[in-house]
Parts: structure tokens; C-alpha cells; sequence
């Protein structure tokens, strides 16, 4: 488990972590959330090691950074928003070296080849690294902060700069690290830290201003969960139904057909997941769902609205 | 640190820097040699002229090691990787320190291609009677070796204030020069404080008497301990980063 208490980093009069605490337990994946700016690079520099807090204790397995500083890294890995790879060697030469650095103690053959295959990049290994894509250079980041098989494996801003296809692949990569390992990363978009975290801090000003599982997050900073589902029956008696169903508390028709198909916005009292009952009900009926969407766009609104209310009533 | 040592002493010779080291030192020090002895006019076997311009030659060309150590570490973000990394700050820096310590003794061990022609060429000392002094060269090629890991200690503190290769490699060059000047205008002081003070710093002073053939064991305290100062002020200058 990794223990973060009152921490504070100062720049001369500026506070970039303004006394934050939060726990993780082991095995969980949880995001870092904020604007850019926010503090997140910052309290991901002094879990690492990277920085020294101004004051406030880093506690990994109960051990303090500061104290036994050499002990704590071997248990994490750092992949840091700039990958920091030395363009002139090769992947492999590179892999061997962040080996060597951390004192690994493995078959080291064994070991390379194994997080090679995880992060799959095994087919470059022989190539410079300084002529790799973007998203193989991400990749071997993200071989170095695994290599050793640290507890704990720290992303910062893992997928910025990627295309679609690599930041795909990196989510991935990271939900199946999620896996064997704890995982914290940081993010300034929502729905990427929705779709690969189980457990939400958001942090604005230095500040933790939310800290949720991601489940429950819209419920949870008072926002109803709000569905799009599409249909296929009629219009008027699908509505009824859907507005009969418990904890609906909002029925909108979107008044589109497509085929005898009908969207409908449904909107859900806080904390209520309606997709079941939902339907359970519909299949009774013989109406088939050709669609259901949660509505992203709200949570990412909810978002910067708290972003703003912290901001404001934080002067 | 073997791990750090081993990839710098692999980057040295997969960039230029190492080769431009090389080239640059080689040929300097080898028309150095040549006008200072066998072109000297008499044809002399005296090798003291040399080893005393020698020192200056060295400014100019052992930053070339240094200039990269850290500067670009930095600006390539590649010092996160060695910061978080279950390494303390001095391994770090004795790692790039001993690798350009390496490559300052691959360079001496290549100069000792000049003396050979001394033996078969040069004029017999007609003084004292008796050829090329082995074991005077030897002492020098040593005092050269304790002034040059001085050199790269300055260089590589310097190196770890910037992350720009150019100022790294012109703010070391002044500096040396800087360090070699001082026991220049020392004679000049009058006040004896200041004069105590500066000979501290005055690198020249302590090698003139290796060129003589006199091996000063407290020179030799005096250059391992002056390195020492500056990797230890190196690994201050990370520990400081990490409270800024």
C-alpha cells in the first residue's frame, strides 16, 4: 500500500501540492485527475523519488521515500511524461542498461523477453531507439518503469501525443499491468481515467477535491446518471414503460426514428444504475435495445464545473 | 554505477564526442610534442617543455568529455530515469566520472606513441649524459593523469548546472584557464591572506614540480582531494534539485 500524508511542495511562495492525503491499497488502478497545472506531475515526482516534498511523508509498505529512499524505488517503477530514453542505443541495449541500473536480480534473458512480449515490443528490439514511432517509444517507456517487476508502477500522462490506434493500445497495456500491479497514473482527460481506473482523485490547485471509485462518480458529485438508449417499438408505450421503471426520474423522447427504432434520454435519481432493470424490462416486452450510451459529455462538464467551484470558493 | 559507467563509456563511442575527443587530443598533444622536442631546434630529449604546456592543452580539450555528462541527461529528461532509479547521487556521478576518467587514460596511453621516436632520435642530454628520463616521463605522464581527473570533476559539476552542451563546454574552458591563471597573478599579491587563499586553487603551481622530476605527495592529497570536492558538490547539485 502506498500512504501519501499532509504533503506539501513549495515553490518559493507558490504551493504546487497544497496539503494533500490519500491511501492506496494494493491492486488498485487509480487516476490522478486534473487540469494541467494542477499538481499532478508534481505529486507524481515525489512519489518517485524525483522531488523531495517541502514537508509530509511518502509512505510506501509502510517505509518512508525519504528515509530509505533506495529501498522505496526498487518497489516502483516511473514512466514520467517524457519518456526518458537515450536515443542512441537500441531497445534492447536500453532495456539491458535500466536492468543493470536498478540491480535487477533475475534470469535477465528471461526477464527482458517477458516484458518485452507484455509491452510487445519485441520485433524492435534491435532497432534505435531514436528512429522508433511515438508509440513504440511510449512502449519501451513503459518496458523500463516494469523492468525489476516493481509493486507499484507510476504513469504520468501516458497516452499524450499518441494517435487514437496507440492511445488504445496503451490503455490496454496499462489495464492488463492493473492486473499484477498497483497502478497510479494522471490524466487531464476524464474519460480516459474512467475507462482504464477504478478509483478517481481529482485534484485541482494542488488541492484533492474529489476522491471516488469510478463507478459511482456522477452519482457521487451529485450529478443523476444520465442514458441515451435506443429502441425498437413503439414510441409512446416504450416511454411509459421506461418512466414506470424505479428511480427514472426523467423521460426525454429524442424524437428521432431510425428503422422503428427510437432514442429516448433517460435520466436516473443519484446513485440508481437503471441499465438492468432497464432491460429486463424491455426483454420482457419483446423490445429489443439497439443502443444505450452513458451520456460522457455530462461527467466531463461535471468535471469542470467542480473545477470551477474549487476554484472560486477556494479564494 | 557500473551500469551508468558502462553506457557512457558505449556512448562515447557511439556519438562523435569520444572520436572528436580523441582526434582533437591526439593531434594537439602530438604537434605539442613534435615543436616542443624533436622540432625544438636542438633536437632536445627534454620532455619538461612539454608536459608543462601540456596542462593548457588539456583545458581545451578534456571538456569535450564533460560537456554532454549531464547538460543532456537534462534536456533530453533522461536524468528522471537515473533520479528515481535505486541508485544514490554518487553513483551516478562516479559512474560518468569514471567513464571519462577512462577515456582521459585511454588518451595517455595513446600519447605514449610520441615518446618512442625520443629514444631513436633525439640528442643524447649532453649535460647529464644520458638519453630520454623513463622514469621522469612516467611521474609527468601521472601528474597529467591527477591534473586531467581535476579537469573532468570541474567539467562535470559544470555540466550538472546546464542543460546547454555550448555553455557547458565555454564556462568549463574559462574556469580551467581561471583555475591555471591564479598562481600566474598570486606572485603579485601582496596581501598574504589572499595569496594563501588563491594558492589553494592554483592547479599550476603543484604540477611545475612533477615537470621538474620531483613526485609531491602532498599535490598528489591536493589533486585527488580538489576531484573530490567537485563530485561531491555534483551530487549537491541533484540532491538540491530535488527541493526546487
Amino acid at each position: 500500500m502506498l500512504e501519501v500524508k499532509n504533503l506539501v511542495k513549495k515553490y518559493s511562495d507558490k504551493y504546487a501540492v497544497d496539503d494533500i492525503s490519500f491511501f492506496i491499497k494494493d491492486g488498485e488502478i487509480v487516476g490522478f485527475l486534473g487540469p494541467n497545472g494542477a499538481g499532478k506531475t508534481t505529486t507524481m515526482n515525489i512519489l518517485t523519488g524525483y522531488l523531495s516534498a517541502t514537508s509530509g511523508n511518502v509512505l510506501v509498505d509502510g517505509v518512508d521515500i525519504s528515509e530509505k529512499p533506495l529501498a522505496v524505488k526498487k518497489n516502483i517503477g516511473f514512466l514520467p511524461e517524457t519518456p526518458p530514453l537515450y536515443m542512441d542505443m537500441t531497445v534492447y541495449e536500453y532495456l539491458t542498461f535500466v536492468y543493470e541500473l536498478k540491480g535487477c536480480d533475475f534470469n535477465k534473458e528471461k526477464h527482458l523477453r517477458e516484458v518485452c512480449d507484455t509491452v510487445k515490443i519485441y520485433e524492435v528490439k534491435d532497432r534505435l531507439i531514436r528512429n522508433l514511432s511515438k508509440g513504440y517509444k511510449q512502449r519501451v517507456g513503459i518496458a523500463s518503469a516494469i523492468i525489476g517487476n516493481p509493486k507499484f508502477i507510476i504513469f504520468d500522462e501516458p497516452t499524450v501525443g499518441l494517435d487514437p490506434k496507440q492511445i488504445i493500445e496503451v490503455r490496454n497495456l496499462i489495464r492488463t499491468l492493473g492486473k499484477s500491479h498497483t497502478v497510479i497514473l494522471s490524466s487531464h482527460i476524464l474519460s480516459e481515467v474512467q475507462a482504464i481506473c477504478d478509483r478517481i482523485l481529482i485534484i485541482n490547485e494542488g488541492r484533492i477535491i474529489a476522491d471516488e471509485k469510478t463507478s459511482n462518480l456522477a452519482s457521487a458529485l451529485g450529478q443523476a446518471i444520465k442514458i441515451k438508449v435506443k429502441v425498437s417499438g413503439p414510441q409512446k408505450e416504450v416511454a411509459g414503460l421506461l418512466r414506470g421503471l424505479p428511480g427514472v426520474t426523467k423521460v426525454q423522447e429524442v424524437g428521432v426514428k431510425e428503422g422503428d427504432a427510437f432514442s429516448f434520454y433517460v435520466e436516473a435519481s443519484n446513485g440508481i444504475d437503471i441499465r438492468k432493470p432497464m432491460f429486463k424490462a424491455l426483454a420482457a416486452k419483446g423490445w429489443p435495445i439497439m443502443g444505450l450510451e452513458n451520456t460522457d459529455g455530462e461527467l466531463e462538464e461535471v468535471f469542470v464545473r467542480l473545477i470551477d467551484k474549487d476554484t472560486k470558493g477556494g479564494k | 554505477m557500473v551500469a551508468i559507467y558502462k553506457r557512457e563509456m558505449r556512448s562515447y563511442f557511439t556519438t562523435w564526442t569520444g572520436y572528436i575527443f580523441l582526434a582533437v587530443a591526439i593531434c594537439l598533444s602530438a604537434f605539442i610534442f613534435a615543436m616542443s622536442t624533436l622540432l625544438n631546434g636542438n633536437g632536445t630529449s627534454d620532455t619538461s617543455g612539454y608536459f608543462s604546456i601540456m596542462i593548457y592543452g588539456m583545458v581545451f580539450f578534456l571538456p569535450i568529455l564533460t560537456m554532454k555528462s549531464f547538460s543532456e541527461e537534462k534536456k533530453l529528461k533522461t536524468e528522471q530515469l537515473l533520479m528515481t532509479a535505486p541508485i544514490s547521487s554518487w553513483q551516478m556521478v562516479l559512474g560518468k566520472y569514471l567513464s571519462a576518467l577512462t577515456m582521459l587514460g585511454i588518451y595517455l596511453v595513446a600519447s605514449l606513441l610520441f615518446f618512442i621516436p625520443l629514444f631513436d632520435y633525439a640528442v643524447v642530454d649532453t649535460i647529464n649524459g644520458y638519453g630520454p628520463n623513463v622514469a621522469l616521463m612516467i611521474g609527468n605522464l601521472f601528474a597529467l593523469l591527477l591534473v586531467g581527473a581535476c579537469f573532468i570533476a570541474i567539467g562535470i559539476f559544470i555540466s550538472s548546472l546546464t542543460e546547454n552542451q555550448f555553455a557547458s563546454i565555454v564556462l568549463t574552458i574559462l574556469i580551467l584557464l581561471a583555475f591555471l591563471l591564479v598562481s600566474s597573478f598570486n606572485s603579485l599579491i601582496e596581501n598574504e591572506t589572499v595569496r594563501v587563499i588563491l594558492d589553494w586553487f592554483s592547479l599550476y603551481a603543484r604540477y611545475e614540480n612533477f615537470t621538474y622530476g620531483v613526485f609531491d605527495i602532498s599535490a598528489l592529497l591536493y589533486y585527488i582531494s580538489l576531484a573530490g570536492v567537485f563530485v561531491f558538490l555534483t551530487t549537491r547539485v541533484f540532491e538540491a534539485r530535488r527541493y526546487n
